[in-house]
Formats: C-alpha cells, structure tokens, sequence
C-alpha cells in the first residue's frame, strides 16, 4: 500500500473537510458583499419597525427598545452562518441522493453524516465572519445597540451560536434524507426554511409571541437557532440561564443528530443505486 | 412585439404545463409560496396582539399597505420573476443561444422555468388586501369609484415599479454575476419596508424611498389618499395618481440600462 492510498485519521479529514468548506464559500466574494448589503438593509428597515413597537410597549418580552434592535442585528448577522433562510448543503446532498451519486459518498471510509456537519460547520465559519461581522458593525453604527462588554459573555455568545449550526444542520440533514423516500425533495426543505423562521425569532423574538404559542415555540428546537444565543448576546440570560441555554442546544443538537443517524441507517438500507 | 408576446406566452405556457405534471410537488410549492410569503403578516398580527397601532397606524391600514405591495410585487414576481437568475446565464454563457433567437433577451429570461407557483405570494396578497377592504369599514365606504380607480391603479403602477428594479437587477449581474441578492435588498428589502407605515422610518430613510428609488410610489403615496392620511414627505394630493408615471419612467430608464448591459455581454472565455 502506498503511501496515498492510506485513509487519513478521522482526527484529519473532518477538519480538512471544514477547511475545505471554509475555503469554498469565502471564493465567492461578490455573493458574499451581495448578501452583507441585503442583511443590512433588512436589518434597518426592521430595527425602525422594533423601535416603532417598543415605542408603544416598553419591556415588550422582556426586552428594551435597545435589546430590541440589537435582537434584529443579531438576527440578521446569524442568518448565513445557521442557514435561517435556506442555503447550505442540504440542496447539495439532494441531488446526490437523487442522481445516485450518494452511493459514491456511502463507499468513502468516512462517515457521511459527520462529512456534512464539518462541512457545515466550515460554511458556517466563513459566513459568520464574511456575512455577519458587516451587518452587526452596519447596525452599531446607526443605532444605539446593546452589546455586552465582558469577553465572557462574547465566548458564550460564540459557543451559542456554534450550538445554533449543530441544531440547525442536524434539522437540515434530517430534511434532506427525506429525499430517499420522495422524488422531490425541495417542497420539504422549503416548509422546514419557514418553520424556522417562524419558530426561530427571525420573524420576530419569541418572548413577543402570546400565551400558549409562545410556549410552545420557545421549546421547539428552532429556539436554538437564535433565540438562545441572542438572549445570551443580550444579557437576557445570565449565570444559570446561560447554562440551561446551552444545555437546552445541546439536548436538540444530539437529540437531532441521533435521529439523523437512524434515519441514515434506514436510508441506507434501502439504497438502489440504478445502473446502466 | 406581438409576436414577442405570443413567445412569452408559449413558452411560460409550456412551463405551466411542465409544473403541473407533478401535481403534488406543484400543490406543496404553491403552499409554499403562500406561507413562506405570508409569514410576514402573521409577524404584524402578532404585533397588533401586543398594541392597536404602530406609527399611528391601526392594523387595517396596514393591511391595506401591506396587501398593496404583497399584490404588486407578487404580480412582478410572477411575470418576470427568473429575471433575477441570469447571472447564473452570464456565467454559464448560455445567453449566447437568447440572443441567436428573434424574441427580446428579457422575454425570453422572464419566461424561462415560468414559476406558476409564484400565484401563492399574489394570492396571499389578494387576500389580505380583501381582509383589509372589510376592516376598513367606515373609511372604504366613504370611497369614491374613484378612489376604487386609485386601489387598481396602486397595485398595477406598483408592479411597474417592482418590475423596473428587477430589470435593474438582472442588468447588474451582467457585470456582476454572483450580485443576485443586490436585487433581493431592493425588491424584498423594499416590499418589507412598505409593509410598514413610512411614520415608522426615519425621514432620511423615506426621502430616500420617495425621491431616490420610488418605492413610496408602490403604495405608501396613492394609499395615504385612500386612507386619508398626509402623504409622506407631505407631498400635495395630486402626487397619488403619480404612480403610473414614476412606473413608466421607471421602467424605461430600466429598459436603457438593460439594453447597454446585454451589449456590454461578451460570452465566456477559452
């Protein structure tokens, strides 16, 4: 056996999968500016609506109006890197599925759903830098924003996020499996986009959503996805409830990639590849 | 231009047809276009739980504002919607094989994969739009025909409007390719924006929107006569029935700078 044909330690693939990724999306410079330009301006058009709301009700879910429009900058920094509107690998990982390249990937001496979670976690990488640094410097240049001083709570706030990726990939990859039972996928990665931004506080925090509503979202695991970490950005949670925030991420996150797991076992059984 | 039109026509006819071969796919995406576009009205009524008006709008109004853009920018989307993906065609080269044919390149995009699903924003917006017409009440029933004039002109001079910034935007990704979210900033950014009442934004902001890029045209300008409110900027009442001129200049200094970003094309290399 040569030297290149022996597989690398999994200690060195999935990082060099997420660097791989990393690099990837970082080519594309001008989508990247294209899309700090957009975050941006929903970013204001949002914050004067927030501040419009918080005008009349002061508190409104426990915010301020300046946590308030820090809340729409925090969202709008976060929707590259979790992929709150779409985008990622899901598309990718369809196709393949649906052309039959899967059987390819299922043949690699690498496990497929933690290829595509270091994959993500790549993208997710360069586009909270490349996508969400600009909205947020954008956002505290225009408005009074409420961000926190201690690095402390910035590392939480960055672990939090790094937990909103997993939570969000582990629903993505679930979703996309989906495409080994349907013809088409893509109806159902759509309805999952819109579930998360309903459910995530893209569309609005979900401390506003009334009674049993907001019960009920704040404990779905689309919570994770912003919700979470931007109450920990914003000193809504604070000591323990910085704590019960993390865990309630990583309860999703592993409760969810567990459920991909099985679901790649089942898929994978099943797998025909068609052939010619 | 008839025969351009009759191509339109057929080739956005044989999209339909294509869609609906796949019922089921077809019903999810339709539903699809209806929620995804419509969340943004459940965010208001969520809002309006919490008070009865936002920048002294009560909830009707905004509906009003918000079915106005909903409708016109649904209708754009739906007509010339694939506008906004040519620069995947600019770097593939493939407008190459638009400018052999003997229709107009932009015709030809607009009708391309025809999204039929896209009836789903425009359905949305014709809802709340009716939802809005009802609750209403006391200020509609006062309305003249025409002022009912005023609501069709609105929504039509809107979609003018809408359509000349997505021809706008298709035209700067002949030089800038993977520019296609520029467009969504103007065009989703900016039907978000006139979802709200302009009372909301800072006045720099709505100068802007007005003067600048038209967007207060769309709705906020015609619907402050209809619901009779001062119109942004407190422009004088004639400037209501402005919109089907603002749309028309639009749209020809749209179609101008099309025209030079299909000469400035020139296929791809090697």
């Amino acid at each position: 056996m040569t030297a290149e044909a022996r597989p690398r330690p999994a200690a060195t693939v999935y990082p060099a999968v997420a660097a791989g990724a990393f690099r990837r999306y970082a080519t594309y410079r001008v989508a990247t500016a294209a899309g700090v330009l957009t975050n941006t301006v929903f970013g204001f058009v949002l914050a004067y609506v927030y501040l419009a709301l918080w005008d009349q009700r002061p508190q409104l879910g426990g915010y301020g109006p300046e946590q308030a429009v820090t809340f729409v900058w925090i969202g709008q920094a976060m929707i590259g890197a979790v992929a709150l509107l779409g985008g990622g690998f899901q598309e990718e990982l369809q196709e393949r599925i649906r052309s039959g390249d899967i059987a390819v990937d299922l043949y690699r001496p690498v496990d497929l759903q933690l290829w595509w979670l270091a994959h993500d976690c790549g993208r997710a990488a360069f586009q909270l830098l490349g996508r969400g640094v600009g909205p947020m410097l954008g956002g505290a240049v225009a408005f009074d924003l409420h961000l926190p001083t201690h690095p402390l709570v910035w590392l939480l706030f960055l672990l939090s996020v790094w937990g909103a990726v997993v939570v969000s990939f582990a629903i993505r990859y679930l979703l996309a499996l989906a495409a080994f039972w349907l013809l088409d996928g893509s109806g159902l990665l759509m309805l999952g986009t819109f579930l998360g931004v309903f459910a995530s506080g893209m569309l609005l925090p979900l401390t506003v959503f009334p009674g049993l509503l907001g019960d009920v979202v704040r404990a779905l695991p689309w919570a994770a996805m912003l919700q979470v970490p931007a109450d920990i950005l914003l000193e809504r949670r604070t000591g323990t409830g910085v704590l019960t925030g993390l865990l309630f991420q990583a309860a999703w996150a592993v409760a969810l990639l567990t459920a991909g797991r099985f679901l790649q076992l089942l898929a994978t059984r099943k797998v025909v590849v068609q052939g010619g | 231009m008839v025969d351009a039109l009759r191509a339109y026509v057929l080739t956005a006819g044989m999209w339909m047809r294509a869609s609906l071969a796949y019922r089921t796919s077809f019903a999810m995406s339709l539903l699809g276009s209806f929620i995804g576009s419509g969340l943004d009205f459940v965010a208001i009524m969520i809002m309006y739980s919490h008070i009865d008006a936002l920048g002294g709008y009560a909830v009707a109004e905004v509906a009003l504002l918000y079915g106005a853009t909903s409708l016109s920018l649904g209708i754009t989307d739906l007509l010339v919607g694939n506008v906004s993906r040519v620069g995947t065609n600019v770097r593939n080269g493939t407008v190459d094989t638009l400018l052999v044919r003997p229709v107009p390149v932009f015709l030809q995009l607009a009708a391309d994969r025809f999204a039929l699903r896209r009836l789903g924003r425009v359905t949305q917006g014709a809802l709340v739009m009716g939802w809005a017409l009802v609750a209403l009440g006391p200020v509609r029933a006062a309305w003249s025909p025409l002022d009912w004039l005023l609501l069709v002109v609105m929504v039509l001079a809107g979609a003018g409007i809408y359509g000349a910034l997505y021809a706008l935007g298709g035209a700067f990704q002949f030089w800038a390719q993977d520019a296609a979210e520029v467009q969504n900033a103007f065009t989703y950014g900016g039907n978000t924006l006139l979802q709200y009442p302009p009372t909301v934004f800072a006045g720099e902001l709505v100068r802007g929107v007005t003067l600048v890029i038209p967007l207060a045209f769309v709705n906020w300008v015609p619907a402050a006569s209809l619901l009779g409110r001062d119109a942004p900027l407190n422009l004088p009442g004639f400037t209501a029935w402005l919109s089907p001129l603002v749309a028309v200049a639009a749209c020809c200094g749209a179609a101008l700078v099309w025209r030079a970003a299909v000469n400035s094309y020139r296929s791809t290399g090697s």
